[in-house]
Formats: structure tokens, sequence, C-alpha cells
């Protein structure tokens, strides 16, 4: 499939004349269908919709009206609370601390893997690209026994961990990321490369251009859009990580926040009001991903499926 | 490590022009990733095996290990409590994400890719909780199931102490619960691969079909459904994985206890409990291990026999 075809996301047809025509018999069915659509949606949307509600009502208000009222005060009292309660602040800072260096190494380490399989013809290359794709599909929990060990027993200096291990460091915890992630990035790049025609580097060959300057200066530049894909997506699941940063940084106060709302879960919030807004403050970095950069996300998804 | 002396004859020629200088960083732009996915992901996968025929202590250095054979499966299989429960809820688990969100996010999909008004709308809708993390669903899940300040149980009038239905705590409930909102996020995910897979299918095949007078559901049958197939394989192994790596939402809601276990769960249990047995907690692994390699070990000699051939 060309990369024209995978890139492609999903869009409607809505200004396509002949399909317009097609329709018009057909319109009490599409009533139905937009009914049975609008239904649904307003089914998918109420989980939300029913946090932000609760975040914005004080916690006395629904004691004394009930969760489903409408009675009392709205404001953002939960939210101000929240974020200075409990520190958010801090942890926010951890998760940009784990997640910025994990991102860019990942996708740099997964570009240079997909260079060399897709660009030369060694016989190890599939074997190469199985590791990293396979070592992408297992399930977290199947390594983290001997892992969790091995971090316990591998030093750091003590200016990269406070525990002088690899357990309980920022390190530790983006090495994991970038390995385990590699393998997906360097799965979907491999494969958008591949269809850039070899004419290219082969001018670059003849011209002089070393391995690193094709990379670098030709097939890099025009995997942009991709990147740009795999960037958002890396960037979602990365913060969005819990199980990781649980087991491997069993510190309170250095986790990320995905994990951190976990333990303050018990210790701050103490009623779903404070719980709901602490909630939506730790999602407002993955929504903003969704309002402005859900093409992005979505081509990345969907370039890892469309091998083909 | 010198990767390309391997390389087939066929491309002897290109391959005489490399540099040193290139050898080196070819071996390089490979070798480095590699070694970090072998340390970090393969060795730790392997010695999850073999350290499931040891006891180790959490506490201690290597000398504490002591190899015991089976005995570590021999306790699972036969007096370990919650092997067995929490077997079926990855199996209950695997099957409800097989019954429910793979075939609704194919029914949503092909609905949504019919020339209709506001379908990217619907779309976006639809799909935003594939963004949110499962550990934030575990909390949404309280918001929504939690007996006194549940949306649930207020609405339908059982948050009083009389009739109260304990979603989260009653054992038999709890994983439904959870189930629903694990499908709410899987659908929308389920979807977009779906929906991707329906814009590559070729609109004139579907136009010819219209023309030789096939119904919808025909044309689905025979000109879709066929061309989804690499789609289906692909649908088919996120079920599966996901089935398998489940754990932030029960870990969030009650740490996977009481009627929510699950194997990623004892496994977790086994290392950051009071009493960690790593000897114990990589036997079960191991079974996680066997059971993902079953699925994945196909879908991989499937996608790269392609590549093979070349």
């Amino acid at each position: 499939m060309s990369p024209t075809t995978t890139a492609t996301t999903v869009r409607p047809a809505t200004d396509n004349p002949a399909g317009r025509q097609r329709t018009r018999p057909l319109r009490i069915s599409r009533v139905g269908l937009h009914l049975f659509l609008i239904g649904t949606s307003v089914i998918w949307l109420a989980p939300l919709a029913y946090a932000f509600f609760t975040a914005l009502r004080p916690y006395a208000d629904t004691e004394k009206y009930g969760y489903v009222s409408l009675g009392g005060h709205f404001g953002f009292g939960n939210f101000t609370a929240a974020w200075t309660q409990a520190d958010l602040p801090l942890y926010f800072w951890n998760s940009v601390i784990i997640t910025v260096p994990a991102l860019v190494l990942t996708l740099f380490l997964a570009s240079t893997v997909a260079f060399v399989v897709s660009r030369y013809r060694f016989r190890i290359n599939i074997v190469l690209l199985m590791i990293f794709t396979a070592g992408n599909l297992l399930p977290q929990q199947a390594i983290i026994t001997p892992l969790y060990k091995m971090y316990q027993l591998i030093p750091l200096p003590m200016w990269l961990s406070d525990s002088g291990k690899m357990d309980d460091s920022y390190l530790g915890l983006i090495l994991i990321h970038v390995a385990f992630q590699t393998g997906f990035c360097a799965f979907v790049l491999a494969n958008y490369m591949r269809t850039i025609p070899t004419e290219l580097s082969e001018a670059a060959h003849v011209d002089g251009a070393s391995a690193w300057r094709q990379y670098w200066q030709i097939i890099m530049p025009l995997c942009r859009p991709v990147l740009a894909a795999l960037a958002t997506l890396e960037f979602t699941w990365i913060y969005n990580d819990f199980f990781w940063a649980t087991v491997l940084m069993q510190t309170g106060d250095k986790r990320p926040i995905t994990a951190a709302l976990n333990n303050l879960a018990g210790e701050f919030f103490v009623n779903n009001n404070l719980i709901s807004a602490a909630a939506l403050i730790v999602a407002i970095p993955t929504l903003v991903v969704f309002f402005l950069l859900q093409k992005q996300f979505v081509s990345g998804l969907t370039l890892g499926a469309n091998k083909g | 490590m010198t990767v390309w002396e391997t390389a087939p004859r066929r491309r002897r020629t290109r391959r005489r022009h490399l540099s040193r200088g290139d050898r080196v960083v070819l071996t390089l732009m490979a070798g480095v990733p590699l070694l970090l996915t072998l340390s970090f992901v393969w060795v730790p996968a392997l010695l999850s095996v073999v350290l499931s025929f040891s006891s180790w202590p959490g506490i201690g250095g290597v000398s504490s290990i002591k190899w015991i054979g089976f005995q570590n499966y021999h306790t699972i299989f036969t007096i370990y409590p919650p092997f067995n429960p929490a077997l079926e809820h990855n199996l209950i688990w695997l099957v409800v994400f097989f019954c429910l969100p793979a075939p609704a996010g194919l029914f949503l999909a092909v609905q949504l890719d019919k020339q209709i008004r506001f379908s990217r709308v619907y779309q976006s809708v639809l799909f935003l909780p594939v963004v949110l993390s499962l550990a934030l669903i575990g909390f949404m899940t309280e918001l929504i199931f939690s007996p006194t300040q549940g949306l649930l149980n207020n609405l339908t009038g059982h948050a009083g102490q009389n009739d109260m239905i304990d979603w989260l705590g009653n054992p038999h409930l709890n994983i439904w619960a959870v189930l629903i909102m694990a499908c709410w996020r899987q659908t929308g995910y389920v979807m977009i691969m779906y929906l991707a897979g329906l814009k590559s299918v070729d609109p004139s095949m579907k136009e010819a079909a219209a023309l030789d007078g096939a119904g919808q559901w025909q044309t689905f049958r025979h000109v879709v459904w066929p061309a989804l197939r690499p789609i289906n394989v692909v649908v088919l192994v996120i079920t599966v994985i996901e089935s398998l790596r489940a754990f932030d939402i029960v870990y969030v809601i009650n740490q996977g206890t009481n009627g929510l276990e699950l194997l990623s769960v004892l496994v977790t249990d086994n290392i950051i409990g009071e009493a960690s047995r790593i000897g114990f907690g990589s036997a079960l692994a191991t079974i996680l291990l066997v059971i993902s390699m079953a699925f994945i070990a196909p879908y991989l000699v499937s996608i790269f026999r392609k590549d093979g051939q070349e």
C-alpha cells in the first residue's frame, strides 16, 4: 500500500454529489441511522460529561441534594483544591521528565533501525524487525518480574538515582519505555521508508553521501508526517502509562501523574467530586491531543495496522 | 557485530560500496536499539522462564536462588487459590472483547463509512475514550458504579442502605462493571481500525456490486468483508493482547482482588506485595508469556511472510 493511502485518515465524504443522490430514496433509514448514532454518542459522552458535572459541584451540595440533582453551586473550587492540595504540578513535572526524553529517544532509535532494515538488504533484517515488533506485543507483566529484580541490582551513579539503583530512577523508567515502544515505531517507520524510491538513495550514494547523511538529510525529512503521527501516539501512550511507573517507581512523589493519582486518591481525594476534578486535570494533555492532534493520533494507530 | 556479512549474494554489488565508516554507522544504528530491546525486553522474558524453576525471595542477591524444578507450576495449578479465578476472568475478558467491542466497532465503522452527514463528529465522539488512560477509566468506573456516590445507583434509586447494589464490592458483579467501561474504550479503538480498513476498499468495487443488484448486506458480505481480512487479523491481535494486558482498571479499583483477579495482577502481587517471590511470580509470568506467544507468533509469521518472499 502506498504511503498516501496508508496516511489517509478517516474523512467524511458528505460533499460527494453522487453519494447524496443515491441516498435520497433511503431517507427514512438515514433518519433512523442518525437517531441511532446520536443515541450512541450521548451514551459515549455520558461518563465524561458526568465527571465534569460532578467536578463542578462542591461536595457539600452533592451531599445535600444528591449526586443526580441540579441544586446548589457550580464552580471550579474542586479543580483548584485538587491542583494545590495534592501538589499536582510536581507530578506533571515528573511526567514531563519521563515522557519527553523517552519520546525523543524512541523516535530516534526506531528511525535508525527502520532506516537500516528498509534501505539495505541485509539477511538479518527480517529477524531484526521481528525481534522489535514481537517485543512490543508482549504483555508488560510477562517480563516485569526479572526486570524488577534487574533494576534492583543494576547500580547507577547517585546523580542519576537517589537510590543508587536503576529501580526508582527516572532513567530506569525512560529506558523501559524506549525499549518497549521502539518496536512499534520501528515497524511503522520501516514500512513507510520502504515506499521511498530507492533511486533517491542510489543517487545520493553516487554523489558520495554517507549512510548517515542519507538517513538524516534525505530519508528523515520525508518521514515528517509519520514522525508527527508516531510522536502524538507515543506521547499519549507514555504519558498514560500506569503499570511501569507503579512497579518500577515506588517512591510516591517521584511518580508521573497517571500513576501518582492512585496514591493521591486515597490520601487527598476523599470524595467523588475531588476525584472527578483531579482525573479531569490529569486527562487534559490527552484531551489536547484529542482536540488538536486527533488526525495524527488516528493515522499513527492505523499506520501500524495497514501493512499489506 | 557484523550485521551485513550475512547479506544475500544477489545484492553483492551494492554491498561492496559500503565504506568502513558506513559499516560502523549502520552497525550502531541497528545495534544500539537492538541491544536496548534485547536487554530490557527479551532478556527479562527469557529470565522469566528460567527463574520460574527457582525459588528466590525478594531480598537477597543472586546467591540466594534455589532451583526447585516444576514446584512453582505444581503449586500454581493445585493449591494457589487466586489462579483459577484469574484465568477465568482473563477468559471472560477475552470473550467479552471478542463478542462486543469487536463486532460493535465493525458495525459502527460500516455505518460511519456510508456517505453520511456529521460522520466526522460521530467518529470523534466514539473515539474519545481511546485517548484516555486505562487508569483514568478505572477512576471513571468508580464515579459511575460506586454504590453510594455513583451515578448508576443514584439514577436508579439504589444508593440507599436498604436496596443498595454494590457494583464494585460484590465479586460476582464487579468484573462486569469493569468490563462495561473497558468496552467503552475498546469499541472506539476497533472502530478506528476498521474505518481505516474500509477506506482502502476500492469504491468502484462497491459500485459495481450495487449495479449488479447486490443489496447492502450482500455487498458487505462479498466485497467489503473479504477486503477487510488484514484488519480482522489486527483486530484479533489487539483483542487478545489487550485482554491479557488488562491491569490498570482493576488495580485502581481494588488492586485486583475480590472478584477482579487477573493473571497480570497475580504476577505483580508477587513482586510488589510485602513478601515478594521472584520465582513464583516468574512462573505466573511464564504462563502469561506462553499464552501470548501462542497468538503473537502466528501473527508475526503472517505479516513477515511476504517480506521473506521478496
